[in-house]
């Protein structure tokens, strides 16, 4: 086992019955690592979580932990702990219980066991809880029970599926940084699934970006915000102008821009609205839309290109529906994309 | 005005005089110092109320039928929880057919069940007779169990066994741990409900029943038409009393009412 694979999924093959869910998946996490997996509704995430936790059986393919592999370990024997989108908290019993089911059952009893998950129940804030029934909680108070369960296991992984999803936006960025928090405190190794991908550059190491089942891009936040490698990457961060170049050249109505000096090998180039420059630059184009945004404003372009988004800072004159502006695609600022579609 | 306000009311009370006037009837009828079942009764006395007590018949088919209906219904959720549980977590093919046909004795006329338990499996396999009253009684209840521990089975998240599981847990442990304590109620109501149905089970346990060994409706009904004085009606309320007493009970400590 080297450094940069404490956990790995190798050729992991998973499928529902004969519908092939993920297939052929490779993905190498060091340890301590806070991996977010993002990627559209339907793409995968739960199931090569519930792979690596063991509640899935795996089709082909191998999953490692620590050097060694657990393909076929059973689940509750993997040391790996994960935090459903649902909690999952015993109804029946009180948080304190939650807390220490696990612990029981791995034979801890008396003061050790009550140390042990009063401290967890500390570092979630929830002290005071412990008597409280999961149906007396709140979803956010729900969701740290379920966290502080899992964590007093001391799990190799720890999974979280979806965490923040159930939270408001208030209690979002506060259990944002719990997670951060508990994940630097106790040097798990985490990974979580979330569709948000604010959520995903404020907090992860690295990105998975995930589509149909296959990893398009993995990178660290900087790599995935700015320099993205498909245009299917550059369309979930955010980059509204994406452009298929053919040997170099951008097919416009107006015939074919030729690039190929600025970015010989790319299969496109993308731009966020706010890289379009307006006002100067040698293409020409009609607002057909604008929307405003507080600090800035969105424009929508009619051009030769095709449709072109624009932002501004909201401090520049407006233009009005129908005028006609000079507007530059820098391509020095663009992202660079290897993959097209 | 006034009409229409109390129109609802009225209609409230006779339903409720429709669903109770009956059992105020037999229970006046007890406390009667006649010699014959009659209402109005005549007097007042203890005295049927204690002649059920020695009715050496009265007293072996009580026993026989507490034994049918607590052993009964617990042979039934022994099966019906397992059952259940398959039913609703793994997608069996023919899922459905086993529900129904689980259910057939529910739909199935009793003297039908009677009939045919007596001419195909008591009769040519010899079985005996209180042995052929328990599988029967079983049978009969079954649907019952299976249908309220189902209901409670649906409205209890997978994910909580799946969670038990990565906490250490084997699947079966799961089920005990976790899936166990939160159906008990639904296991509580389906044996109240299964307790009531087989002690007041008539058709089935009239074909089945044979010489000395007899369910307590069947010698109540058999006791009627030699006898006619108060002593059934004496004991038709202790019975109801009874019954009324266990789902109390089971409401104070148990928070019967809390699951259904
Ligand atoms: N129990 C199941 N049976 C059959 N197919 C399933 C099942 N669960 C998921 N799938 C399919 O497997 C694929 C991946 O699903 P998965 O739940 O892993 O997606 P996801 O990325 O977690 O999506 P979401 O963001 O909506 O939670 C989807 O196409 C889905 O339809
Ligand atoms: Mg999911």
């Amino acid at each position: 086992m080297s450094d940069a694979s404490y956990l790995s999924l190798s050729k992991l093959t998973l499928a529902y019955g004969d519908t092939p869910a993920v297939p052929d998946l490779d993905l190498d996490i060091r340890k301590g690592e806070l991996i977010a997996l993002l990627g559209p509704s339907g793409c995968g995430k739960t199931t090569t979580m519930r792979a690596i936790a063991g509640l899935m059986p795996v089709k082909s393919g191998r999953v490692s932990l620590d050097g060694a592999d657990i393909t076929r370990v059973p689940a509750n024997k993997r040391a790996v702990g994960l935090v459903f989108q649902s909690y999952a908290l015993f109804p029946h019993l009180t948080v304190y219980e939650n807390v220490a089911f696990g612990l029981k059952l791995k034979g801890m009893r008396g003061n050790e066991l009550d140390a042990k998950v009063q401290s967890g129940l500390k570092s979630v804030g929830l002290s005071t809880f412990a008597n409280r029934r999961p149906a007396e909680l709140s979803g956010g108070q729900q969701q740290r029970v379920a966290l502080a369960r899992s964590m007093v296991m001391e799990p190799k992984v720890l999974l979280l599926d979806e965490p923040l999803s159930n939270l408001d936006a208030r209690l979002r960025l506060e259990m944002r940084t719990e997670l951060q928090r508990v994940q630097k405190e106790t040097g798990v190794t985490m990974i979580f699934v979330t569709h948000d991908q604010a959520e995903a550059l404020a907090l992860a190491d690295r990105i998975v970006v995930m589509k149909a089942g296959k990893i398009e891009q993995i990178g660290s936040p900087e790599d995935i915000y700015s320099r993205p490698t498909s245009s299917f990457v550059a369309d979930f961060v955010g980059f509204e102008n994406i452009f298929q170049l053919d040997q170099g050249k951008l097919q416009t109505s107006a015939g074919l821009v030729d690039l190929s000096s600025h970015a010989p090998s790319a299969a496109g180039l993308a731009w966020r609205p706010r890289m379009v420059t307006l006002g100067s630059g040698p293409y020409r184009g009609t607002v057909r839309g604008t929307s405003f945004a507080g600090d800035s404003r969105e424009y929508l372009l009619d051009t030769k290109l095709g449709p072109i988004k624009a932002e501004v800072d909201a401090s520049q004159p407006a233009h009005a529906l129908g005028a006609e502006l000079a507007f530059d695609l820098p391509v020095e600022r663009a992202a660079l994309l290897s993959r097209f579609g | 005005m006034t009409a229409q306000r109390l129109f609802i009311p009225f209609i409230l009370f006779l339903v409720i005089a429709f669903l109770i006037g009956p059992f105020l009837i037999i229970v006046a009828a007890s406390f009667s110092a006649g010699e014959t079942l009659a209402f109005p009764p005549q007097g007042f006395s203890l005295r049927w109320i204690a002649k059920v007590f020695t009715v050496e018949s009265f007293r072996a088919s009580f026993g026989m039928s507490m034994f049918l209906a607590i052993g009964g219904t617990a042979a039934a959720l022994i099966l019906g929880i397992p059952a259940s549980y398959a039913l609703s977590r793994y997608k069996l093919p023919g899922a459905e057919i086993v529900r129904t046909v689980v259910s057939a004795p529910i739909i199935v006329p009793g003297i039908i069940v009677g009939l045919a338990l007596l001419r195909y499996i008591v009769v040519p396999f010899q079985v005996g007779i209180t042995l052929a009253l328990f599988l029967a009684h079983t049978a009969l209840v079954l649907p019952y169990a299976v249908r309220v521990v189902s209901a409670s089975l649906e409205n209890l998240r997978s994910d909580i066994e799946e969670a038990a599981v990565l906490l250490g847990s084997s699947r079966l442990g799961a089920f005990f741990r976790v899936v166990m304590p939160n159906i008990r109620g639904g296991i509580l109501s389906a044996f109240i409900l299964g307790f009531v149905t087989s002690f007041n089970q008539v058709p089935v346990s009239l074909f089945l029943s044979g010489p000395g060994v007899r369910t307590m409706p069947i010698d109540m009904i058999a006791y009627m038409e030699i006898v006619f004085d108060p002593s059934v009606a004496a004991l038709s309320s202790l019975l109801a009393f009874m019954s009324i007493g266990i789902v109390f009970a089971a409401e104070r400590f148990l928070g019967f009412s809390r699951y259904v």
